[in-house]
């Protein structure tokens, strides 16, 4: 246990790079900035799913419901109370914390195959909400005259999204700090123990349901802090933040950069986005076929094989620089 | 009132045709098939091409859909299902969703994402009143085959050699293979039954449930509800928890429109909070 401890409270060269690479492009190329933007939101969207996947063990149909809340939320904050994007996603975070908290008491019952049902119904009854109380969330026409005010007052929300893209990227690392502290905390290895074996877990003393809802909670937070982001950095809420394609697209990002360490989300989100402009741009149609047979694929090669794989050819690119890859 | 309730029953019991083919893949190879909509979804289209282009007579459709959802179960049970019984459910719920997916985008490419319509025969269309209750004759119809059906599931599983190899193959599959059960062989032929009863619950659906290329996401949480809530022990189960889910969903978009679509999740919810196991389990495990 000392020696997860060890490796993991050091900042890895690798690390460090990987986000002087996020910066240099967000720098580098402000042309593209609004797909930056969407990069780093949906790797924060991954990043949330990995905490309750990866790390919790919960498989989660419905982890929409909580991005879409975060973002309607938002968004209603911005028209009803101020339009200060940090009080915004403050707010919007909070609030998908809340929801989270709520819905475990019911995700955390019963079997995995409860909880497929159980997550997948919270998705569809917030989509169902969203939908009936137009009134108040403009239904299927979205929610629109969201104006947000500049951050600190100084930097104001432009059109190519480049505040937008900065300003997600910044949220994304201050949240990726908060999960990678976690994750490396006894909590985020009692989690591991419970994800493992469930058992011998609660044999060894851990709370397990207790713990359990505290990841689901976090999770939920991230993902409404990620919606949030998309409302902010976009000026717009519509029904499709909260629709299954979007709990699916998450889990598919996931997936692609593997579960359970904290740069599977953000690698995966990498790969999705401009996996789906390549293909979009190809058959804008059928990108859904696409990527059903990307899912099946990866299954069958098999999850562990493709990222052992890859790992063991970082490992032997780079084999002086201790630890295991 | 007493309409109300008996068009629930009817779509209570397409409900239960229609998933308990997945209540069998759960409960005999622990597999989270969410790609059963899609075999459903292709008896319904069968249906429609059949009846539409072809002029096939609508009952003749209805075998036909079963067979044709049966032999693609048949097909693709060896090839890809089988790989992953052993794998996590989160693997298996990847592969189905993507499935599931392939199939909606295919079917979009090949029909177009328009709502398909069933042209059903003349005999079956109109309503009679019985005993002072109105009555669709369509829905009649779908009560005494689905009825009929749950009964002969019944029985086979219950009184012949295969229900009897087959419980064996639910209960301990290591030891029924010891038996000199062919456990494979009954994966197989009960995959493709359940693909196949999917079939047929999507080609009688297809006009009460609306077929479009959507239909197996539309539907993956009626079908979940009914096998989490029913459990996968026994046919009465799922029968009860989709008659339950029918009779609730008609029910309440009926009374309450605003809410109605709610009235499901509300059910659900409540069971789940009373029962976390689902309503009817064994004392097993």
């Amino acid at each position: 246990m000392s020696a997860v401890k060890m490796s993991g409270s050091r900042i890895r060269v690798a690390e460090f790079l990987f986000w002087l690479l996020a910066v240099a492009v967000m720098w580098g190329f402000p042309q593209h900035a609004a797909l930056w933007a969407e990069i780093v939101i949906l790797a924060l969207f991954a990043l949330s799913l990995d905490l309750i996947l990866g790390y919790g063990g919960i498989v989660s149909l419905g982890h929409a419901a909580f991005f879409g809340f975060g973002a309607y939320a938002a968004g209603l904050f911005a028209i009803h109370v101020s339009p200060d994007p940090l009080l915004g996603l403050v707010a919007a975070t909070a609030g998908a914390a809340l929801l989270g908290l709520l819905s475990s008491v019911i995700v955390l019952r019963g079997s995995d195959l409860t909880r497929l049902m159980v997550t997948l119904a919270v998705g569809l009854i917030l989509f169902e909400v969203a939908n009936r109380f137009s009134g108040l969330t403009g239904g299927a026409d979205g929610l629109p005259g969201i104006f947000i005010d500049p951050i600190f007052g100084r930097f104001e929300f432009d059109l190519a999204g480049v505040t937008g893209g900065w300003y997600s990227l910044v949220v994304l690392f201050l949240l990726f700090v908060v999960a990678r502290r976690l994750t490396r905390s006894p909590f985020g290895v009692g989690l591991e123990a419970i994800r493992d074996n469930r058992l011998r877990a609660t044999a060894i003393g851990i709370p397990v349901n207790q713990r359990l809802a505290a990841i689901y909670t976090i999770g939920a937070a991230f993902a409404g802090a990620a919606g949030a982001l998309l409302t902010q950095t976009t000026g717009f809420a519509s029904l499709d933040v909260l629709s299954f394609e979007r709990s699916a697209d998450v889990l598919l990002a996931l997936v692609l950069g593997g579960t359970g360490y904290l740069y599977g989300g953000l690698i995966g989100a990498v790969i999705f986005v401009l996996m789906h402009d390549l293909l979009s741009a190809w058959t804008p149609h059928y990108w859904l076929f696409w990527m059903g047979f990307a899912l099946v694929a990866i299954v069958l090669i098999g999850r562990e094989r493709l990222y052992g794989g890859v790992a063991g050819a970082i490992a032997r690119l780079a084999p002086k620089r201790g630890g295991r890859a | 009132m007493l309409t109300i309730l008996f068009d629930g029953i009817a779509y209570g019991m397409l409900l239960f045709v229609l998933a308990c083919g997945l209540a069998v893949t759960l409960g005999l190879m622990n597999f989270a098939n969410l790609a059963h909509g899609s075999f459903a979804m292709a008896g319904g289209y069968l249906t429609v091409v059949l009846t539409s282009q072809w002029g096939v007579p609508f009952l003749l459709t209805l075998p036909l859909a079963f067979v044709f959802s049966a032999v693609l179960g048949a097909i693709l049970e060896p090839t890809l299902y089988r790989h992953l019984y052993g794998r996590s459910h989160l693997d298996q719920v990847l592969f189905s969703i993507g499935l599931v997916f392939m199939s909606v985008a295919a079917i979009d490419y090949g029909f177009g994402a328009s709502q398909q319509f069933v042209r059903l025969p003349e005999f079956l269309m109109g309503r009679i009143e019985l005993g002072g209750v109105t009555i669709g004759i369509y829905r009649l119809f779908i009560v005494i085959i689905c009825g009929a059906l749950a009964l002969a599931l019944h029985l086979m599983l219950s009184r012949t050699r295969f229900g009897s190899r087959l419980r064996a193959a639910v209960d301990d599959s290591r030891v029924a293979s010891g038996l000199g059960i062919n456990v494979n062989r009954v994966f197989l032929l009960t995959f493709a039954f359940g693909s196949g009863l999917a079939g047929l619950g999507g080609a009688l659906g297809a006009e009460l449930l609306g077929l479009d290329p959507w239909f197996p996401l539309k539907f993956m949480i009626y079908f979940l509800i009914v096998v989490a809530v029913g459990g996968t022990a026994t046919i009465s189960g799922p029968l009860i928890a989709a008659l339950l889910l029918g009779i609730a969903d008609v029910a309440g978009k009926y009374y309450i429109p605003q809410f109605g679509a709610f009235i499901i999740y509300v059910v659900m919810v409540a069971v789940l909070l009373w029962r976390p196991q689902g309503l009817f389990v064994r004392g097993r495990r």
